[in-house]
């Protein structure tokens, strides 16, 4: 595991979290906006996933376990929570967004403004 | 009973959350059968909140270990954490219970006739208990990450119910605002979450809290759990969802959705008084919870003057009195290191804090169902629509005055109860302070006072001249509220003593609250 520096996962997560909020501020698309979202939970879960890593640990499942100590399988618990939770989180905003879309014809977040003030 | 005393507080998470999934179901039988189910079940629950409160304020801190051999065996033996997920219940989680299930209660009332012959009913109340399981869970849990799964449900559910009338280009566009700020701060809390566990290998509130070490990375992590909780309990300047979501979701839900919001403000007093609460320097902490109180007290109500739609001025009022919890709390939290100064003001200014939101949630969950028995009869928010309404609609008329007197902080109503208790700790803290608060509830008291006059007053508009009063069920779901407003107003010194005096010494004294888990540590 020489060729991975230790902390990379920890980067990536952080560059996924740095572009999803340039998205989020600054797209005006609504759809953009929810893949943005989705890009935030995904650099999360890595984030917690990567947590979860230790070198030469042993996947926690107790049929033909080879020898050696076994990870704790909380972050990973956690993760998969979480994704699912995101998933029903972005089902949601898609449901909305085609509603947007029916009444104002438009995804633009500029374009479809009722409530002002 | 022991029975019950010891499972309540599981069961009052697991049983509307079973109820949600057979409400549909139900549906199919016809409405009344729907209905009738969904009541008994929350009469139910709401026995359970009442068996727990009194359970709580015998013996204190209450634990629930899922699947334990004991259920308030927190730390198994042979294990120095708390390694079960564990619902933990003090004084302040059963007094936000207390809020949510009332305030619950009179929306699902009010709602029987104001949904009446509408589609899609019963997945209105389906989501209604899920986001009662999302608030009831968020005040009882003992771990980190269910904060954040309870959070997500209520959010969910939350945002489902503002957007529940689809048929309005509005309602999608306020609803659609919600999930997204939910979104993005539950992720927030989530990714604080994980560097607390990368640091302490544990989740439960109560071991972070004891193994903490407030290094850096504690720093960062509290800066995201105060920024995900001010962006969902709309502290300016994160309150632009509020004023749009509040005034699209249908009545019966826009209070839910309002308790809801407090409820990620008891989040952060969990967070800021549980977990950092034994850090040396609260007092930066503390003023950062003021600042944005201030700001979110001046804010809302000079953005609220202005508003034409009558659910709109109310929900930029709803920030502005958010903004008075935050200022109560936040001088509780300047001076919890120094006794002395705790003892003289910091105390009475918590309970002022703590005791406004419950007074907050009740007046304006009235004020927002009489709004809504305006646009139920008439179909429009618009204040310069109305006029006259009060000849028709009596009922409505008085429940807003009540709610109006209420937050306008007018003697005898619960409001003045709060806020004086508000301005005279905070005086003593800093004069500034006291007299912004001031100025704002006068503001308050005009804007409230305009809106009367344009909507109830006067000669009654062409349009409106055959406008009724609205339904029974309707009235008794305001009336619940209103007793209680001036209940609270009358016997202010009871409620301190029996319900908010204890949620504020379980903020103050974290330690207990370590030890009710930590507590078999050898």
């Amino acid at each position: 595991m020489q060729s991975v520096p230790a902390n990379f996962p920890f980067l990536a997560s952080a560059l996924l979290i740095g572009i999803a909020f340039y998205i989020i501020l600054f797209k005006r698309n609504l759809i953009k906006l929810i893949m943005g979202i989705a890009m935030l939970a995904s650099g999360v879960n890595l984030f917690i996933v990567a947590l979860g890593y230790r070198a030469g640990g042993n996947a926690p499942i107790y049929t033909n376990v080879p020898p050696g100590p076994m990870v704790l399988s909380v972050p990973q618990a956690l993760t998969l929570t979480s994704i699912v939770i995101n998933v029903a989180v972005l089902a949601l905003m898609l449901t909305m967004v085609i509603h947007i879309y029916r009444h104002t014809g438009d995804v633009d977040s500029e374009k479809s403004r009722k409530l002002k003030g | 009973m022991d029975f019950l005393t010891t499972n309540a507080p599981i069961l009052i998470v697991a049983i509307p959350l079973v109820a949600a999934f057979i409400i549909p179901l139900l549906g199919q039988k016809g409405d009344g059968v729907r209905n009738g189910f969904t009541l008994t079940i929350f009469g139910l629950t709401s026995f359970l909140v009442a068996v727990l409160a009194v359970n709580v304020h015998d013996v204190g801190i209450r634990i629930y270990a899922f699947g334990a051999a004991a259920a308030d065996l927190a730390v198994p033996q042979g294990f120095i954490v708390p390694v079960r997920i564990i619902f933990e219940v003090d004084a302040m989680s059963m007094f936000m219970g207390i809020i949510v299930t009332t305030v619950t209660l009179a929306a699902l009332i009010y709602s029987l006739h104001f949904l009446k012959g509408q589609t899609g009913q019963a997945r209105f109340y389906s989501l209604m208990m899920l986001l009662y399981v999302g608030m009831m869970g968020l005040a009882f849990t003992g771990d980190m990450f269910n904060l954040f799964v309870f959070l997500e449900i209520a959010s969910i559910s939350g945002a489902a119910l503002a957007a529940y009338r689809t048929n309005l280009a509005d309602a999608v566009e306020g609803g659609f605002k919600y999930i997204v700020i939910s979104a993005i701060s539950a992720l927030l809390v989530l990714f604080a979450i994980g560097i607390l566990y990368s640091e302490y290998n544990v989740l439960s509130i109560a071991a972070i809290a004891h193994f903490i070490q407030y290094t850096h990375l504690d720093m960062i992590a509290l800066g995201l759990l105060g920024a995900a909780f001010a962006m969902k309990l709309a502290g300016v300047p994160l309150h632009m969802w509020a004023p749009d979501t509040y005034t699209v979701a249908p009545a019966g839900s826009t209070p839910m959705i309002l308790a809801a919001s407090y409820m990620s403000m008891y989040a952060l007093y969990r967070v800021t008084f549980t977990i950092y609460g034994g850090f040396i320097d609260t007092g930066a902490i503390g003023w950062a919870v003021i600042i944005v109180g201030l700001l979110s007290m001046f804010v809302g109500v000079m953005m609220a003057v202005h508003q034409t739609d009558i659910k709109r001025m109310m929900a930029y009022h709803a920030i502005s009195q958010g903004g008075y919890m935050l200022l109560g709390l936040g001088v509780g939290l300047a001076v919890i290191a120094n006794p002395a100064a705790l003892e003289a003001y910091g105390r009475d200014a918590m309970n002022g804090g703590i005791f406004h939101i419950i007074n907050h949630v009740f007046y304006k969950a009235l004020l927002f169902m009489a709004a809504e028995a305006i646009f139920f009869r008439i179909g429009t928010r618009d204040t310069n629509k109305m006029g006259g309404l009060a000849r028709n609609m009596k009922w409505t008329t008085g429940f807003y005055i009540i709610g109006a007197l209420a937050i306008a902080g007018i003697p005898p109503f619960n409001g003045f109860a709060s806020k004086l208790l508000i301005y005279e700790s905070v005086l003593k803290f800093n004069p500034i302070l006291a007299i912004v608060a001031m100025f704002v509830s006068l503001v308050t008291l005009a804007s409230f006072a305009k809106v009367f006059y344009s909507a109830f007053t006067g000669p009654p508009m062409p349009a409106h001249k055959e406008v009724k009063e609205v339904p029974k069920s309707m009235i008794v779901g305001m009336s619940i509220l209103a007793v209680l407003i001036i209940f609270f107003g009358l016997f202010p010194g009871l409620i301190v003593d029996t319900i908010v005096a204890p949620a504020t010494n379980a903020l103050i004294s974290h330690a207990s609250y370590i030890n009710a888990v930590m507590g078999a540590v050898p």
